[in-house]
């Protein structure tokens, strides 16, 4: 208890009792962290703020220079990062299995669109791929495909949520951000049957049916591929495959 | 111990930038959490006020780095953040009004002492709110941030001579606020 003489030094040094020290976990709201993990193909190098993942980019990417990823970071995000002591929970087991779903995201950079075309894109399974078109359907802006593309091009978190797994309808790979042979490696990692699908798509063959069940299904869709060869239909468009009275699958959802 | 920080920032703004941090964050929460009208905020809006500060740096040519008077530059960041914050929560009524703020609890009191220096703080940061502005922003960072006058008249963008006055003129407020037996 200190005493004080006047009036204005007394308020003076209660107002200076209202000073207050910043939350202990105060710098975790400003730096973000980072670590180099094992990815699918090759070293990642991960960032992650107090919220959650927030960039990963393959460390081939940048020429394995670490100061290259530090700086793309920085100019992205606005945001100094350090190192991590340790990778945040979850990160290897999700890259391992192709699992990303379970994991938090910081998306805080990522505009409604965009972060709808990336929850989406979390849904696609490892091992399967779905076209653009699907996606713009599936978020309820089945004309907006290209944009879709875009803010596929834009996932600050590719491999974790796999935009990889989205791809033209014609069956071809298309564009990715790290070069599209790193995409192609991607999938065949998760054994996609990617050299099938791209050769009905040259025969003009989007999806595959069973005749037996009276589904049908993309290509790549874990279903279809336990389509034995006898009971397999060939399938141009949704329509052919209505008029032959099929109906769609629940879990690749073709048109 | 912060006096060549500005030089040490201009060399290597990464390395050198957690140290700025380090040596402001509780300055700026502290301004945050007396001048904002949500103060459960205070600590984003601090965290925002300090990646406004890295991406402008990372802008500036080191001489001009060099030159900063970073408390009352970080000071004039975080009260501009404050005020866009009151000018779109004015856009959106009925949402809070003036609230009673409380100090952050450091952990170091017993139960009784805390409740009460916890009273008394509530009720003067409470007051502290019912201050027009510009007084009230002299005010908490004259006398709750300690900053000296030449400091204070950088913020405030006026003479040093202006910003005493309204020193002066919030005390006075203040003090008209308050019942004669406190704490």
């Amino acid at each position: 208890m200190t005493t004080v003489s006047t009036h204005d030094d007394r308020l003076a040094g209660e107002l200076a009792g209202l000073s207050s020290p910043a939350p202990a976990n105060f710098q975790d709201a400003v730096f973000a962290r980072w670590v180099e993990v094992d990815g699918p193909v090759g070293a990642l190098y991960v960032a992650f703020t107090d919220r959650g993942i927030s960039y990963v980019c393959p460390t081939q990417w940048v020429g394995g220079e670490q100061d290259r990823f530090l700086d793309l970071y920085r100019s992205r995000f606005g945001r100094p990062l350090r190192p991590a002591n340790r990778a945040p929970a979850g990160l290897a087991g999700a890259l391992r299995s192709g699992k990303g779903a379970g994991l938090p995201y910081d998306l805080r950079s990522v505009g409604d669109f965009d972060r709808k075309v990336l929850a989406k894109t979390l849904e696609i399974p490892p091992g399967e791929v779905r076209p653009y078109a699907w996606i713009a359907r599936e978020i309820g802006h089945p004309a907006a495909v290209r944009a879709a593309g875009s803010a596929l091009g834009r996932n600050p978190v590719p491999i974790l949520i796999p935009c990889h797994r989205v791809v033209r309808s014609d069956g071809a790979t298309g564009n990715y951000g790290f070069g599209p042979q790193l995409k192609v490696d991607l999938l065949h990692v998760e054994e996609v049957n990617l050299e099938e699908t791209r050769g009905l798509g040259r025969r003009g063959v989007h999806y595959v049916a069973s005749d037996t069940t009276q589904v049908y299904c993309y290509p790549s869709c874990t279903h279809a591929r336990r389509i034995t060869p006898a009971h397999r239909v060939e399938l141009a468009n949704a329509a052919a495959a209505s008029r032959a009275g099929y109906r769609a699958c629940r879990h690749c959802r073709p048109g | 111990m912060t006096d060549d920080l500005p030089l040490r920032l201009s060399q290597d703004l990464e390395e050198a930038f957690p140290d700025v941090v380090s040596a402001y964050q509780h300055a700026v929460f502290t301004v945050a959490l007396r001048m904002s009208a949500q103060p459960e905020d205070a600590a984003d809006i601090s965290a925002e006020a300090f990646l406004r500060a890295y991406t402008a740096l990372r802008g500036y040519p080191p001489q001009r780095i060099g030159q900063l008077q970073l408390r009352p530059w970080l000071l004039t960041i975080v009260l501009n953040l404050l005020r866009n914050e009151a000018r779109a929560a004015s856009r959106r009524p009925a949402e809070v009004g003036l609230v009673a703020v409380s100090g952050v609890d450091d952990g170091r009191e017993g139960p009784a002492e805390h409740a009460q220096r916890h009273d008394g703080q509530a009720r003067l940061g409470g007051l502290l709110t019912g201050l027009a502005e510009p007084q009230r922003t002299a005010v908490v960072l004259r006398h709750v941030v300690g900053l000296p006058y030449a400091e204070l008249a950088a913020v405030m963008g006026c003479p040093e001579g202006t910003a005493k006055s309204h020193v002066t003129r919030g005390l006075h407020r203040l003090r008209s606020m308050i019942p004669e037996e406190t704490t």
